[in-house]
């Protein structure tokens, strides 16, 4: 469990971030929500250390951040896997090296054992066979699960996505959603979603936050999020023609 | 202020660089890898630009030798000089701030831009020792390459010499030993091994600490050139001027 606590985050005069509470549970798919500007990449940095909060404490699994040892800090990081929105390949080595990185860094396991775990991932995330091609010869979604791949490889307790839907087809990012939630579930991983797709907050969005001027303006599931009458939330949720439609046809009750 | 601030930073990158260490055997791969991208895959544009500029160097010595009272193994002796002191160390460095440099910024830049490097950073890996400590090890490597330089760069006054008919062999070679100060080339190889430490840094701070996107990575190559260079001429008179004064 991750569980940020009264979370203020300022850069110069600007208060980026404005008193966050939530629990990021375990075992589900957490979303960050929220328009561009509300501070959601803010909170999922500041979560993983990469920016140090003025006030509010950062915990894991019970434990405050700025309490960790350098030394935990880098154990911490080591259970920590991350999914960039543009990938962020290497994209000097091939998928199989970009997924047994990890690995090679930090255990000390045979270079067969590794050759396996890796084809394990690779079969989970449907792209066995691909191994030997490099990040430019694969498309946008393959990179994204070869992404996945790398991410998950460590078996990871935590999971931070940063969109990852974006600038896919609307059927790709579909397998993305269902991927990140399935291995969710299999491997019991807190696992939190900043995202701006709709789509995504209607698939995997079990336990959703939605960020507005730095604030927690709203906290809920994807079920009750389309049921709120909070005008913040509808006002985002409805915010295209598509939405705003499904939204006439649920208050005429089709 | 914003100069000062750089130059902080770099010094705090430099100290980052030696910080927690890279595994062995992956650090041993970078640097083979390094080699070969810095100093293997610069040997051919330095080979001919140094048997070039050596030629050229030696007929403008012999053109410009009018006064028959003057031996005509100053070609050679001049040649030698030049090549030894100031155009394989120094010019050679400018010409890889430019090859060099520039391939290194923009590659950093370019994970950068890609967040490779935060990926890096939050898999907690000292990603100031696993991209830029091996390319100071393989810049270690650099005074082989202006070895080489001075080699081909007096070969290259001997064909012109020789070839063009401005003087004999024997008269070349004559020359070539004339006066030899074996401290030039201790001279040279200090300096040379100053810039390979400039040549790995300047543009790795550039590139590491590039902000923006595509266009900057550009802009940041352009700039770590000006300043490698000027860091590199810089150096060049303050070493001269303490060394040969």
């Amino acid at each position: 469990m991750l569980e940020v606590k009264n979370i203020h985050k300022r850069f110069g005069e600007e208060e980026i971030l404005r008193g966050i509470d939530f629990v990021f549970e375990t075992g589900k798919t957490n979303l960050i929500i929220g328009e561009s500007g509300s501070g959601k990449s803010v909170l999922l940095k500041s979560m993983l250390g990469l920016f140090k909060p003025e006030e509010g404490t950062i915990e894991y699994d019970g434990k405050p951040y700025h309490s960790f040892s350098e030394e935990e800090k880098r154990e911490l990081r080591k259970k920590v896997g991350m999914l960039f929105q543009g990938g962020a390949l290497f994209d000097s080595m091939t998928v199989e090296e970009n997924v047994m990185f990890p690995l090679r860094m930090f255990t000390k396991s045979r270079k067969r054992d590794l050759i396996k775990r890796v084809q394990e991932v690779l079969e989970r995330v449907n792209l066995e066979g691909s191994g030997n091609k490099l990040p430019g010869e694969i498309s946008g979604g393959m990179q994204k699960r070869v992404a996945i791949a790398r991410a998950i490889v460590n078996k990871p307790k935590y999971l931070f996505c940063d969109e990852p839907n974006s600038g896919l087809d609307p059927n790709t990012a579909t397998v993305i959603d269902n991927l990140i939630m399935e291995l969710t579930k299999e491997n019991n991983i807190t696992t939190i979603v900043i995202t701006h797709d709709m789509n995504s907050v209607m698939e995997i969005g079990e336990n959703i936050a939605f960020l507005k001027n730095g604030v927690l303006a709203w906290k809920g599931d994807n079920t009750e999020i389309f049921k709120t009458d909070d005008k913040t939330v509808t006002d985002f949720v409805y915010s295209s023609n598509l939405f705003k439609k499904v939204r006439k046809a649920q208050l005429q009750g089709h | 202020m914003s100069y000062l601030n750089s130059i902080g930073e770099y010094f705090l990158m430099i100290k980052g660089i030696f910080g927690r260490m890279t595994k062995g055997i992956i650090l041993k791969s970078l640097i083979f890898k390094e080699i070969d991208l810095l100093i293997i895959g610069s040997l051919g544009i330095v080979s001919f630009i140094s048997f070039f500029i050596g030629g050229v160097v030696a007929i403008q010595t012999a053109l410009n030798l009018n006064n028959p009272l003057v031996p005509k193994t100053l070609i050679a002796f001049a040649a030698r000089q030049s090549i030894i002191l100031e155009f394989a160390p120094t010019f050679i460095s400018i010409i890889m701030a430019g090859k060099v440099g520039s391939f290194i910024t923009s590659s950093l830049g370019s994970m950068r831009v890609t967040e490779q490097i935060d990926a890096l950073e939050i898999m907690g890996v000292n990603s100031l020792n696993y991209l830029i400590f091996p390319k100071i090890i393989a810049m270690l490597t650099y005074p082989f390459v202006i070895a080489i330089s001075m080699f081909l760069g007096i070969l290259g006054a001997y064909a012109a010499a020789v070839l063009g008919g401005f003087v004999g062999s024997d008269v070349f070679i004559e020359g070539l030993q004339n006066d030899f100060n074996g401290f030039h080339l201790t001279y040279a190889f200090i300096k040379t091994f100053l810039f390979a430490m400039i040549l790995a840094t300047i543009p790795a701070y550039h590139g590491y600490y590039m902000k923006g996107g595509a266009l900057e990575v550009g802009k940041a190559s352009t700039t770590a050139f000006v300043w490698t260079s000027v860091v590199l001429i810089i150096t060049n008179y303050v070493v001269t001027q303490l060394l040969l004064s």
